[in-house]
C-alpha cells in the first residue's frame, strides 16, 4: 500500500504544478513582439479584450503554447516508460533515436507522398508512429541476446548508433529534393515547434489522451518491468507481452509529439529524473509529476527561444539541448555502475 | 568445448595471417589506395577521359577535362585522402588511448567542439581567414575531448567504454546545440552548415596547403609513437613496468589525435563512424599491435573516404550526397557489431 504521506505530497505538488504551468502560460500569451499587459491577455481570454488581442492570443500565440505543453508532456511520458523498460536513467526517446526514426519517416512522406492539405496534419502522427516504431524494433531486435533479456546499457548504445545512422538517412534524403521542402525540413530538424495551429492540436490530441492514461493503468506493470526478470516473472507478469505494449506506447507517445514540433531530445529524460526525485521512484506517484514537468519545461523553453532572438527565435530544441545535456552529465556521475 | 574449438580455429586463423610479412599488406592497402583514388577521378557528374587529361597535361594545353581535373577534383580527391587517413588514426590512437574499442572521435565530443568553435568562430570574427578557422578548430576538438575524458578522469570508477559514449553523445547533443544557437542568432547557419554538411565540396589548394603540412605531420608522429601506443593499450601497469613514461606519451597522443580531427573538421565538417571502422576493419588483417595497425588504418581510411566521396558524388548526379551521411549509414553496421561483440579491444 502507499503510503498517504506520499500521496498527498504527490497531490501537492500536482497542484503546484498546475500552478506553474498556468503562470508561465500567463506570461507566454503576454510577451512576445505585441506585448500585452496580464489584465489585457485576461480579458482577452475571457472573451472582453479588444479583437486584436484577441487574435494574438487564441490564433497564434494560445495554440502555440498548448502544442509545446502537449508535446512536452508526451515525451515525458514516453521517456518515463523508456526508463523502467530499459532500466536505465539514461533512456530518452531522443537520445536512443526513436525521434530521428519518427523523423526519416516524416521526411519520406514530406518528400514523397502527394500532400493533401486537409488530411497532411492528421497522417503526420501515423507517419511519425510507423517510422518510430520500425527504428524501436529493430533496436530492441539488435539490442536483444538469448541468455540476457535486455541489457539496458546495451540497449541505449544500439539507439545512440540508430539515432547517429538515421540522421544520416535524413540527410541523403533531403540532398536529393528541392530546396523549399529541405528547408522546412532542416529547421524541422533543429527542433523548431512548425506545427502551431488548432489542427496540429487536434491531431496530436487523441494520442495523448489515449495514451498518457493508458500508461498510469499501466503503472504497475511498469513498477514491476523495472525489477529483475526473474521477479517480474515470479510475479506473474508475461514480462514479453508487456514489454512490447509499453513500447509501443511509449514510441506512439514519442512519435505524436515529434510529428508537430521536431526532434527534440532530453525533456524525456530530464522530467521523469525530475519526479523520481521528488516522489520516488513508484510509478502511479511520478509519472503525472514527469507528464506535467515535461509540458512545463518545453513550453518554457520555447518561451524563451521564442523571444530571446527575435524576429526568427531559437529552436526550442536546441534551448533544451543546451540545459539538458548538462543534466545528463550530472545524471552520469549519480548513476552507480 | 566449441569455445576452445573456435579459438583453435582463430589461432591457425591469425598464423596464415602472419605468414603474409608486413610489409606485403602494407603493399596490398597502398596498391589499393591508388586504384580507388584512380577510379575517383575519373568519375564523377562528368567521367573524365584519363588519357585526355594526361594528354593536356604532358602537352601543356588546357581542355575542359583538364581544368576539371586540375581545379576540382584532384584538390577534392587528395582533400578526401587526408581527411580518411586522419581520422581512421586519430580512432585508431584512442581506441588504444582508453582502451575503449568504441572510441571515435566523432562519438567521443571531438568534432562537435571543432564544429561549435567554428561556427563560434564565425561568428564573431566574420573575417577569420581558413589558417585561423582550422586553429580555432584545433581548440573546440580539444575542449569537446576534454570534457569528455575530464569526466572520465573524475569518475575513472564508473568509466566503462559504453559509458564514454553516452558522454560522448550528451557533450556532442550540447555542442552541437551550441553550434546551432550561434549560428541561428548571427544568421550565419548557411555558412556554417556549408561546413558542417558541405563535405569535401569546394575543397581548394589553399585550403589543401594549410592542412596537408599538418596532418602528415601528425601522422608521422602516431606512427613514430605507435610502439609506445602499443605497450599502453595493453595495461597501464605494464606500460610503467617496462619505464615508460606514460603521462608525457599520452598527452603527446592526444595533441596528435586533436590535431588530426582538428584539421579534418575544418576540411570536411562533422563525421562519426569512420575513426571506429577502420581500425576493427584493419586489426583482423594485422592484428593489435599499433606498429601495423596505424599505418594500415591511414591506408585504408585514405581509400575508404575517397570511396565514399565518390559515391557521394554519383549516387545521385549531379547533386551532391553528403559523404558524412554516407558514412554513418555504413558505419552503423560496424558499431552494432562492436556492441554485440561486447566491445573486445584483441581479437
Amino acid at each position: 500500500m502507499m503510503a498517504t504521506s506520499l500521496l498527498k505530497k504527490q497531490r501537492r505538488i500536482i497542484l503546484l504544478l498546475v500552478l506553474l504551468i498556468l503562470l508561465t502560460g500567463l506570461t507566454g500569451l503576454s510577451i512576445g513582439s505585441a506585448s500585452l499587459s496580464y489584465a489585457q491577455t485576461l480579458l482577452a481570454l475571457i472573451g472582453h479584450g479588444n479583437p486584436m488581442d484577441e487574435f494574438v492570443i487564441f490564433d497564434i500565440r494560445l495554440p502555440r503554447l498548448l502544442i509545446t505543453l502537449l508535446s512536452g508532456m508526451a515525451l515525458a511520458a514516453s521517456g518515463a516508460i523508456l526508463q523502467n523498460l530499459s532500466r536505465n536513467d539514461l533512456a530518452d526517446p531522443g537520445v536512443i533515436g526513436i525521434n530521428s526514426g519518427a523523423g526519416v519517416a516524416v521526411a519520406v512522406y514530406f518528400l514523397f507522398a502527394p500532400v493533401n492539405h486537409d488530411s497532411f496534419t492528421y497522417i503526420l502522427p501515423i507517419a511519425a508512429f510507423i517510422g518510430a516504431f520500425i527504428t524501436a524494433c529493430l533496436i530492441y531486435g539488435f539490442s536483444y541476446t538469448k541468455n540476457a533479456a535486455l541489457e539496458p546499457v546495451r540497449f541505449i548504445l544500439v539507439g545512440v548508433g540508430f539515432s547517429l545512422a538515421l540522421s544520416g538517412l535524413m540527410i541523403v534524403i533531403i540532398s536529393s529534393s528541392d530546396k523549399q521542402k529541405v528547408n522546412f525540413i532542416a529547421s524541422w530538424l533543429a527542433g523548431s515547434i512548425w506545427g502551431d495551429g488548432w489542427p496540429f492540436i487536434l491531431a496530436v490530441l487523441p494520442w495523448l489522451v489515449v495514451l498518457i492514461p493508458f500508461t498510469l493503468y499501466k503503472a504497475q506493470s511498469l513498477n514491476l518491468l523495472s525489477l529483475h526478470d526473474t521477479t517480474s516473472i515470479g510475479l506473474g507478469l508475461p514480462i514479453q507481452k508487456e514489454r512490447l505494449i509499453l513500447l509501443a506506447a511509449a514510441v506512439g507517445l514519442a512519435a505524436s509529439s515529434v510529428s508537430v514540433t521536431g526532434s527534440i531530445s532530453f525533456i524525456g529524460l530530464m522530467a521523469p529524473h525530475l519526479a523520481k526525485a521528488l516522489v520516488g521512484p513508484r510509478s502511479q506517484l511520478y509519472i503525472p509529476i514527469a507528464v506535467l514537468i515535461g509540458g512545463w519545461l518545453l513550453m518554457t523553453a520555447d518561451l524563451i527561444g521564442h523571444n530571446i532572438v527575435p524576429p526568427d527565435g531559437i529552436p526550442a530544441g536546441i534551448i533544451v539541448s543546451l540545459i539538458g545535456a548538462p543534466y545528463f552529465i550530472y545524471l552520469f556521475f549519480r548513476q552507480k555502475t | 568445448m566449441e569455445f576452445l574449438f573456435l579459438t583453435k580455429i582463430k589461432k591457425k586463423m591469425s598464423g596464415f595471417m602472419h605468414a603474409f610479412s608486413f610489409t606485403y599488406k602494407l603493399f596490398i592497402a597502398l596498391i589499393l589506395l591508388i586504384v580507388t583514388f584512380i577510379l575517383a577521378l575519373t568519375f564523377g557528374a562528368a567521367d573524365l577521359d584519363m588519357a585526355k587529361v594526361f594528354h593536356a597535361y604532358f602537352s601543356h594545353k588546357t581542355n575542359e577535362s583538364f581544368n576539371i581535373f586540375r581545379e576540382i577534383r584532384l584538390p577534392r580527391e587528395i582533400g578526401a585522402i587526408l581527411v580518411g587517413a586522419a581520422l581512421s588514426v586519430s580512432g585508431a590512437i584512442i581506441q588504444g588511448l582508453t582502451r575503449n574499442p568504441l572510441a571515435d572521435p566523432g562519438l567521443l565530443g571531438l568534432t562537435a567542439g571543432a564544429n561549435a568553435a567554428l561556427a563560434v568562430t564565425m561568428a564573431f570574427v566574420p573575417t577569420a581567414s581558413y589558417l585561423w578557422l582550422t586553429v580555432a578548430c584545433f581548440i573546440g576538438a580539444a575542449a569537446g575531448g576534454l570534457m569528455v575524458f575530464g569526466i572520465g578522469a573524475v569518475k575513472k570508477s564508473l568509466f566503462s567504454p559504453v559509458r564514454m559514449v553516452l558522454a560522448g553523445v550528451a557533450i556532442t547533443a550540447f555542442l552541437e546545440a551550441i553550434a546551432q544557437g550561434v549560428a541561428l542568432t548571427f544568421k550565419i547557419s548557411k555558412d556554417v552548415s556549408m561546413w558542417t554538411a558541405g563535405g569535401l565540396v569546394g575543397t581548394t589548394w589553399h585550403q589543401l596547403q594549410i592542412i596537408t603540412p599538418i596532418i602528415l605531420i601528425g601522422l608521422f608522429l602516431a606512427v613514430a609513437l605507435s610502439r609506445q601506443l602499443t605497450i599502453l593499450s595493453l595495461n597501464e601497469e605494464v606500460a610503467i613496468a617496462v619505464g615508460q613514461k606514460t603521462l608525457q606519451i599520452k598527452i603527446l597522443l592526444l595533441i596528435i589525435v586533436i590535431i588530426l580531427t582538428g584539421c579534418a573538421v575544418a576540411l570536411v565538417g562533422n563525421m562519426a563512424f569512420i575513426g571506429l571502422m577502420i581500425p576493427h576493419l584493419v586489426r583482423p588483417f594485422v592484428g593489435t599491435d599499433y606498429r601495423f595497425v596505424i599505418p594500415i588504418s591511414a591506408l585504408f581510411g585514405a581509400s575508404f573516404m575517397s570511396l565514399a566521396d565518390l559515391l557521394g558524388r554519383t549516387i545521385h548526379a549531379p547533386y551532391e550526397t553528403p559523404v558524412a551521411a554516407i558514412i554513418t549509414i555504413l558505419g552503423l553496421p560496424f558499431f552494432l557489431y562492436v556492441v554485440r561483440k561486447g566491445g573486445q579491444l584483441r581479437s
